[in-house]
C-alpha cells in the first residue's frame, strides 16, 4: 500500500498521525502503578538472599517488628499455610513464591515486610536477620548438565539430573549426512549473553482485596492482564478466589519488552498479604531488584555448523544449544514451543537440510528467560544463522552480501515451506539487501576497508539479513498454559458517530491508542481522533493474551479490522434502509455509503450510527457494535537487511558505530512514524547487548551487571544516527496485509554489529570481541604494541 | 534504594558547619553535591545519623589564579569548571577530564571538593591532582594543607579527620612550555573509567622533560601516582621510545580489579595505552612536537 486511502481528517492507515497518548506522557500525566494511592494502602518491601544457594536456618523478625509502623513479616511458612509458597511458571515448571528452607539464587525473595509507609518497610527489611548456611553453587550450565552433577531441583520427585527440558526440530541424521557431504563446513560457537529488558519502569502492583465484596483488584505492571487473571483464579482457587471476583488492571506501562509477562513472586505475596490483611498493598521494585531478580533473557550457548558447496550454495545447518534457565524454567513461550520459535534458524536462506536442538539447564540463577523483544527466541536463531553466514563467507573468501544473495529464498518460492516446518507467508529478501547496500554505498566502503586494513586500521562492515516470525498464533499450534493465542477487539459506535474500541492486548509504549484508532478509521471512516482505545482492564476489555512477540497488530489489529467490517456490514443495512434502496445498490468509500451511479445519494457512517439508535429498521437489533476474536491462519514473516560500519580503536578495542542502515519490511504500515519509532528503539536495544549489556555471575553466583552502575544500557550518545528505509511485501493472509514490527530491529541488529566487529584471524583468535562473543573485550594484537 | 533515617542540618557559614561536625563527631558527614554520598546512603552501603549540608556556605565557590597558584573553592561545581575560560585555556588536563565525568545532570551538582574528598579511586579528579602536584586546604579547629600525594590512604579513606572540611584546592600554575592531558576510556556516557591517565609535564629549554606528574584512575584501591614513570621521564627527550617506556612503567604500577569493565589484564593494558596517549598529547600541548 503506498498512498493512504483516507484523508488527513479521517487519518486511516498510512498516515503518520501523532500519537494520541503522547500529550499525557510528555506532560508527565501518564498514570503508572506508582502514581496510584488507595485509601488505607500499606507498603511491602522484600528481604532478598545475598547467597546464590543456601539453607535458611532462621529468620529473626523481632527487631523488624519492633519498628513502629512495621505490621507483619511474611515468610515461606506463612504462605505454606495457604499452600501458596510455590507457583507454576508460564512454562508449567514450578517456582518458589517464598522459600521454606533453601534459596536458589542471589536476590531471591526470602520474606516480605508489610508497613504503613514505604520508608518504614525498607527499614524493616534492613532489620530482618536471616541466618544462612551457604551451600555449593552451580553457575555453569555445561557443568550442570554433565553426568553426576548434583541435582538442583530436589523438590521434584525422582529428578536425577538438571535438564529442564530437551527440545529438537528437524532430522538429525539427514542434516549430518548433508554436512558430511558438504565441500566446506564452518563451526562457530556463538554465545548470546544473559541480558535484561531494563525497562524504564520497574515491576510492581497494588493488590486490593475488598473484604466487603470479596473481590480482588490488582493494579499491576502486566503485558497480559487476562492471562494473569486466569492464572490467579487457577492458582488461588483453593483459597476462595474465583475468576469473576478478580479484576486485573494494567495502567500505563513504562516499557515491558517481555519482562512484564511473567508473574513474579512479589505480585503473589502482595495479593496474599492483601487478602489476609484486608487492605491494599503496594509493592514496587527498585532498579536493582528489577535487574537482579526478574526474568532475564537470552543466555544461549550455541554451536552452529553450516555446510556449503564450494560455489557458496548452503547445504545443511546444525545447531546445538545449551540454554541456561536459572533454577526454574520460567520462559514465556507457547506451550508447544519451549524454545520459542528458535526453529526459524534457517533464516532467510533456502536450506534443504537442518537440525537444531536445545538442552535447557538448571543453575543457581534467577528463573527465566523471557522473550526480550525477540519474538520468542528469534533473536537467538537469527544471531546463529547470520554469524554462521559471515563465518562461511570468510572461509569461502566470498563477499558476505554476495553469499546471502546467492542463498536467499527467491520471491517466487513463497509461500515457502522451511525444512524445519514453517510456512513463510511472503518475502522479497534480495530487494531489501540491495536497497541497504545502495543506501550505505557498499562497494565504496569495501574499498575503503581494504585500504584501511593495509594500514592496520580496524574498520568493520557487518550485514544481517533476518527473517522474523511473529503474530502467535494459530490456535492449532499456539497456547500458553492451555489458553489459545487468539486475540480480540470490541468496537462500539456511539449514536453521535464516535467510538470506543477495546482489546485483549496491552500497550506498553507501542502506541496502540493511535494505531488501533487508525485501523477503525481505515475500516469505518470514523476519524481516528474520534476513536477512544482502551486496554488493560479485565472487567471491560475482551479476553486476549496480551502484547508481546510483536503479536498485537497481527492478532488484535486483525480482530479490530474484522470487528469494524462487521459494523460496516450492519451500517450498510441501515444506510440502505435510510436511502430506501437495496444493499446491493450501495457502494462504500471511507466514511460513507452512496448509491451506485448517484453519489449525491449518500449516508455517512455517522448518520448510520445515529440511526442505529434512533431509527433502526424494524426487525434489526438496535445499536452498532461488534466483537471479534481473531484466530490467525498463520504467522507473519517480517524481514529486513541491516548494514553497519564500525571503526575500532586498535589500542582499546572501543567500537564506534559510524553508520547503520536498516531496511525493514513489515508489510502494510498503519502509522509510518510509529513504525520508524519502533525500529529506532529496537535498533538501540540491539546495539545494547551487542556492545554494552551483559549480566554474568562469578563462581559463587554473585551477580555482576545487577545495577545501572555496571549494566550498560546505551544512552543517546552511544546511539548512532539510524538510517531507515523500507520495502513493502504485504502479508497475504492478514486482513490488511500487516506483519508486526515491534521486534524486527532487536532481532536483526545484534548480528549486524557482531559481523562488523568479530573476525577470525589466521591465528584463529578473534579480532575484537565485545560482550557479544566473550564476557570481556579482547583485542587481537600483541599486548605492549605501540598504540 | 531507600536510605536509613538521618538528620539533615543546613550550615549557613563555615563555622556553623564546623560546629555541627564537632558536635556529632563520626556520626556526621559533609554533604556537598551529594552525587556520591546520596547513592551510598540509598544503597545502604553507608549510613550517617547526621548530614551537614554546606551548599549554602558562602565563599567556597571560585576559580582564580593568584601569585602563581590556581585556587579552586571546594564547592565549585563541575559545570562551572566546564565553562571556565581559565581552565579551558590554561589547564587542559582539567578541561579534558570534566566533560568526561558522569553526565550533565551530575556535573551540575557535583563539586570538585566532593570529587577529590570522596576517596573513590574511580573519581577522575584525584589522579589529575596527583599529576598536577596539587595541595588540599582543610579547615578543622585550624587550617592545614595536605599535598595530594599524601591525601589518599585507602578505599574511601583520606587524610581528612572527621571534623574537617576541605575548603580549597591549590594547584601550582604551570610554567611556560607546560602541557597536560587526561585520557579516559569508559564503557558509556556516565560510566566511571575502565582506566584513565592524567599527565602534566614541563619541557626545558633543550626540549627535554623537566618535570612530570602522572596519575592513574581506577588502577587500585586509591588513585595511583606513577612516581617511577614520572622520574624516568625527567631529563629525557619526549620521543616515542621514552613515552612507550614510561607508559609501561606507569601501567606496572596499576593493580586494578576485574569487573564488567574488563579483566585485570585488559585494564593494565589500557593503563599503558592511555598513559602513552596522554603523554603524547601533553608533550604536544607543551609545544614539544
Ligand atoms: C551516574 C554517576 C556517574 C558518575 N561518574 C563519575 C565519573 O565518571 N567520574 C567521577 O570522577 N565521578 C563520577 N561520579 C561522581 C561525581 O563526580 C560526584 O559528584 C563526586 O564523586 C562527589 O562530589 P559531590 O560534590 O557530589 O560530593 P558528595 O557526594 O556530597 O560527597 C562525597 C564525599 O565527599 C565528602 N565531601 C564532600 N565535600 C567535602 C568537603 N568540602 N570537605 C570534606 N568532605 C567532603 C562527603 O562527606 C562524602 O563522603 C558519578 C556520579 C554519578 C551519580
Amino acid at each position: 500500500m503506498s498512498e493512504p486511502r483516507t484523508d488527513a481528517k479521517i487519518c486511516g492507515m498510512g498516515h503518520s498521525m501523532k500519537r494520541k497518548e503522547d500529550p499525557r506522557f510528555i506532560r508527565g500525566q501518564g498514570r503508572y502503578i506508582d502514581d496510584f494511592t488507595l485509601p488505607g494502602m500499606l507498603y511491602m518491601d522484600i528481604v532478598r538472599s545475598p547467597h546464590a544457594h543456601a539453607r535458611i536456618k532462621k529468620i529473626n523478625t523481632a527487631r523488624a517488628l519492633k519498628i513502629p509502623g512495621v505490621l507483619a513479616v511474611i515468610d515461606g511458612p506463612t504462605l505454606a499455610k495457604y499452600n501458596l509458597h510455590w507457583m507454576p511458571t508460564i512454562s508449567a515448571d514450578t517456582q518458589m513464591v517464598l522459600p521454606i528452607d533453601e534459596v536458589m539464587y542471589q536476590a531471591q525473595e526470602v520474606c516480605a515486610v508489610i508497613a504503613t509507609e514505604r520508608y518504614i518497610a525498607a527499614d524493616g527489611v534492613d532489620a530482618v536477620e536471616v541466618e544462612y548456611e551457604p551451600l555449593p553453587v552451580m553457575v555453569d550450565p555445561h557443568k550442570s548438565l554433565a553426568p553426576g552433577a548434583p541435582v538442583l531441583r530436589k523438590d521434584k520427585e525422582g529428578k536425577k539430573d538438571n535438564l529442564a527440558f530437551h527440545w529438537q526440530a528437524g532430522d538429525k541424521a539427514d542434516a549430518e549426512r548433508a554436512l558430511a557431504a558438504s565441500d566446506v563446513v564452518i563451526s562457530e560457537n556463538v554465545y548470546l549473553p544473559r541480558i535484561h529488558v531494563a525497562s524504564m519502569e520497574t515491576c510492581g502492583c497494588i493488590a486490593d482485596f475488598d473484604t466487603a465484596q470479596g473481590k480482588l483488584t490488582v493494579y499491576m505492571t502486566t503485558q497480559a492482564p487476562h492471562a494473569v487473571r486466569t492464572v490467579f483464579a487457577l492458582v488461588a482457587g483453593h483459597v476462595g478466589l474465583s475468576e469473576e471476583k478478580i479484576r486485573i488492571v494494567s495502567p500505563d506501562i513504562g516499557g515491558g519488552f517481555g519482562g512484564k509477562v511473567p508473574v513474579y513472586p512479589g505480585y503473589v505475596i502482595a495479593v496474599a498479604a492483601s487478602v489476609v490483611i484486608g487492605k491494599p498493598i503496594k509493592w514496587i521494585e527498585d532498579r536493582m531488584e528489577n535487574l537482579q531478580a526478574d526474568s532475564f533473557a537470552r543466555d544461549y550457548h550455541m554451536k552452529v555448523e553450516l555446510g556449503a558447496k564450494r560455489d557458496g550454495t548452503m547445504t545443511s545447518l546444525k545447531i546445538k544449544t545449551v540454554a541456561d534457565h536459572g533454577y526454574a524454567n520460567a520462559s514465556a513461550n507457547p506451550s508447544k514451543f519451549p524454545t520459542g520459535l528458535f526453529s526459524i534458524c534457517t533464516g532467510s536462506y533456502d536450506l534443504k537440510h537442518a537440525f537444531c536442538e536445545v538442552d535447557a539447564a538448571y543453575t543457581h540463577k534467577p528463573p527465566g528467560g523471557v522473550a526480550y523483544r525477540c519474538s520468542f527466541r528469534v533473536t537467538e536463531a537469527v544471531h546463529a544463522i547470520e554469524r554462521a553466514t559471515d563465518a562461511l563467507a570468510q572461509k569461502l573468501n566470498m563477499d558476505p552480501a554476495e553469499l546471502r544473495m546467492k542463498n536467499f529464498i527467491k520471491p517466487e518460492q513463497f509461500p515457502y515451506k522451511s525444512v524445519l516446518g514453517w510456512e513463510y507467508d511472503s518475502g522479497n529478501y534480495g530487494v531489501a539487501l540491495k536497497k541497504a547496500m545502495d543506501i550505505i554505498g557498499y562497494d565504496a566502503l569495501r574499498r575503503e576497508q581494504a585500504e584501511k586494513r593495509k594500514k592496520g586500521d580496524l574498520m568493520g562492515i557487518g550485514i544481517s539479513s533476518f527473517t522474523e516470525i511473529v503474530g502467535a498464533g494459530p490456535s492449532r499450534d499456539f497456547d500458553i498454559l492451555g489458553i489459545k493465542m487468539f486475540d480480540s477487539a470490541e468496537i462500539r459506535v456511539h449514536p453521535t458517530g464516535k467510538a470506543i474500541a477495546r482489546f485483549g492486548t496491552k500497550s506498553q509504549g507501542q502506541g496502540h491508542e493511535t494505531t488501533y484508532a487508525q485501523i477503525v478509521a481505515e475500516e469505518l471512516g470514523i476519524p481516528a481522533a474520534h476513536v477512544q482505545v482502551e486496554e488493560g482492564d479485565t472487567d471491560t476489555a475482551p479476553y486476549g493474551l496480551g502484547t508481546y512477540a510483536s503479536r498485537s497488530t497481527p492478532t488484535s489489529g486483525a480482530a479490530c479490522a474484522l470487528a469494524a467490517r462487521k459494523i460496516r456490514d450492519k451500517a450498510k443495512k441501515i444506510a440502505a434502509h435510510l436511502l430506501e434502496v437495496s444493499e446491493q445498490d450501495l457502494d462504500w468509500e471511507p466514511g460513507k455509503f452512496f448509491v451506485k451511479g448517484a453519489p449525491q445519494m449518500a449516508k455517512t457512517i455517522q448518520e448510520c450510527a445515529f440511526a442505529a439508535y434512533t431509527n433502526h429498521p424494524q426487525g434489526m437489533e438496535a445499536g452498532l457494535e461488534a466483537v471479534h476474536y481473531y484466530d490467525p491462519p498463520n504467522l507473519t514473516f517480517p524481514f529486513g537487511s541491516y548494514i553497519c560500519v564500525v571503526d575500532i580503536d586498535r589500542g582499546t578495542g572501543d567500537v564506534k558505530v559510524r553508520r547503520f542502515v536498516a531496511v525493514d519490511d513489515c508489510g502494510n504500515i498503519i502509522n509510518p512514524m510509529i513504525v520508524e519509532g519502533q525500529i529506532h528503539g529496537g535498533l538501540t536495544q540491539g546495539i545494547g547487548p551487542a556492545l554494552y549489556e551483559e549480566i554474568s555471575y562469578d563462581d559463587e553466583g554473585n551477580i555482576s551487571g545487577g545495577s545501572f552502575l555496571d549494566y550498560y544500557v546505551p544512552t543517546a550518545l552511544e546511539t548512532p544516527h539510524w538510517e531507515t528505509d523500507k520495502t513493502t511485501t504485504p502479508s497475504p493472509h492478514h486482513p490488511f496485509g500487516a506483519k508486526g514490527v515491534g521486534e524486527s530491529a532487536t532481532v536483526g541488529a545484534p548480528p549486524a554489529i557482531a559481523n562488523a566487529v568479530v573476525r577470525k584471524s589466521a591465528s584463529g583468535r578473534i579480532r575484537v570481541a565485545t560482550a557479544m562473543t566473550t564476557t570481556m573485550r579482547t583485542i587481537e594484537r600483541p599486548a605492549g604494541e605501540p598504540v | 534504594m531507600i536510605p536509613a533515617a538521618f538528620d539533615y542540618h543546613r550550615a549557613d557559614t563555615l563555622d556553623d558547619a564546623l560546629k555541627l561536625l564537632k558536635k556529632y563527631g563520626d556520626e556526621a558527614k559533609v554533604l556537598s553535591g551529594g552525587m556520591s554520598l546520596l547513592p551510598m546512603l540509598k544503597l545502604r552501603l553507608a549510613s550517617f545519623a547526621h548530614l551537614v549540608d554546606i551548599n549554602r556556605v558562602p565563599g567556597l565557590d571560585y576559580i582564580k589564579e593568584e601569585k602563581g597558584t590556581l585556587r579552586i573553592g571546594a564547592m565549585t561545581r563541575q559545570a562551572a569548571l566546564e565553562r571556565s575560560d581559565l581552565i579551558r585555556t590554561q589547564y587542559p588536563i582539567l578541561a579534558d577530564a570534566v566533560p568526561l565525568i558522569a553526565d550533565p545532570l551530575v556535573r551540575n551538582r557535583g563539586t570538585i571538593g566532593g570529587n577529590v574528598a570522596n576517596g573513590d579511586p574511580g573519581n577522575d579528579q584525584p589522579a589529575i591532582m596527583l599529576a598536577l602536584g596539587a595541595t588540599f586546604v582543610a579547615r578543622g579547629s585550624k587550617e592545614r594543607s595536605i599535598p595530594a600525594s599524601q591525601f589518599y590512604k585507602g578505599l574511601y579513606s583520606t587524610a581528612l579527620a572527621p571534623g574537617e572540611i576541605l575548603t580549597e584546592i591549590r594547584i601550582p600554575a604551570p610554567p611556560p612550555k607546560s602541557g597536560g592531558a587526561y585520557a579516559k576510556l569508559k564503557r558509556k556516557t556516565g560510566d566511571f573509567a575502565v582506566a584513565a591517565a592524567a599527565v602534566q609535564l614541563t619541557l626545558g629549554k633543550n626540549g627535554a622533560i623537566e618535570r612530570a606528574g602522572i596519575g592513574l584512575t581506577n588502577a587500585g584501591l586509591t588513585p595511583v601516582e606513577a612516581v617511577d614513570a614520572a622520574k624516568y621521564l625527567v631529563g629525557k627527550m619526549p620521543d616515542e621510545k621514552t613515552i612507550a617506556e614510561a607508559a609501561k612503567m606507569a601501567a606496572a604500577k596499576s593493580s586494578p580489579s576485574a569487573d564488567r569493565r574488563g579483566s585485570v589484564e585488559y585494564k593494565k593494558e589500557m593503563a599503558r595505552v592511555l598513559t602513552a596517549r596522554a603523554l603524547r598529547k601533553a608533550v604536544q600541548r607543551a609545544g614539544g612536537n
